[in-house]
């Protein structure tokens, strides 16, 4: 549940991080792959080096669609349906990969705001990424 | 028993030697109230607990959050032995605060945040899987009585 105020936050953060999408992206990508190194099966088609082309632009598009989500939050089942559709009938991730993903993607927003990073705005980014990657799990089954 | 390398065992000691633990207890554990609102549950003597401004100003909380610290200090200094280390912590939560040990691995992420928010590019990918292993080592100590 976001109140509207979380959601103003939600959108000013990620329109914050659109032109450093490459950058918050592909921390956050590396961030994972570092800490639970089972996340890198999924990607043994890329090259998922520390600076990688791939790394970059596979950073940059899950940013731009998080910022896409922000913008559009009360339809996200609507706007995030051919995601939502790719990740369960071709990505089949384990669904446990999403917490590990966000997480990541919080602390590297808490590396790059610092105490702008506050608790209200911590609350508010976790309940986005949980009611977004839910949505991405939706048709897993 | 757990392998730690020379480089993760140096990350960690970094970590540690960066953290306030009054200023830094006191923030994650607001975090873990504020972003968790459910683990308020165990808190119920804390008095004001209604907001962030709330939890960051209350007295308990912050004495509170230096002895979580200062907890974690014991795995630091043994970690080599850290199940031991926390066989009577462990017990202590399951069998008299009664806390489900689903909420240490949120502490830990508050934690983790916390750290980011103050270490910042220093807090490196490498640093972080470190710091991780070393609180996921915690957790599965802390968990370790519950039966």
């Amino acid at each position: 549940m976001l109140s509207n105020t979380e959601k103003e936050l939600i959108v000013q953060i990620w329109d914050k991080m659109l032109p450093v999408a490459e950058e918050i992206g592909s921390e956050a990508l590396l961030r994972m792959f570092t800490t639970f190194p089972k996340t890198k099966t999924y990607f043994s088609h890329l090259d998922i080096s520390p600076r990688s082309e791939h790394l970059r632009c596979h950073g940059k598009k899950i940013v731009q669609a998080l910022a896409e989500g922000a913008r559009n939050i009360s339809t996200l089942t609507t706007t995030l349906a051919p995601l939502s559709r790719f990740h369960a009938y071709q990505l089949r991730i384990h669904p446990t990969n999403f917490k590990l993903l966000n997480h990541c993607i919080l602390v590297t927003l808490a590396c790059h705001m610092g105490e702008n990073f506050t608790p209200v705005a911590h609350a508010a980014i976790d309940k986005f990424l949980s009611a977004f990657s839910a949505v991405l799990a939706e048709k897993f089954r | 028993m757990v392998q730690w390398t020379a480089e993760e065992r140096a990350a960690i000691q970094a970590v540690f030697a960066k953290l306030d633990y009054e200023s830094v207890g006191l923030e994650s554990l607001t975090r873990l109230l504020v972003v968790y609102p459910w683990t308020r549950r165990y808190f119920g003597g804390f008095g004001n607990l209604f907001n962030s401004e709330a939890i960051m100003a209350n007295p308990k909380v912050a004495a509170h959050g230096t002895v979580v610290l200062q907890g974690l200090e014991m795995a630091l200094k043994n970690m080599d032995d850290i199940k031991n280390t926390y066989a009577s912590l462990s017990e202590l939560h399951s069998e008299k605060l009664q806390v489900d040990p689903g909420n240490f691995q949120l502490f830990g992420d508050c934690l983790t945040v916390v750290i980011a928010t103050r270490m910042r590019t220093e807090f490196t990918p490498d640093i972080q899987a470190a710091w991780q292993k070393f609180l996921a080592v915690a957790v599965s100590a802390l968990r370790k009585q519950y039966n």
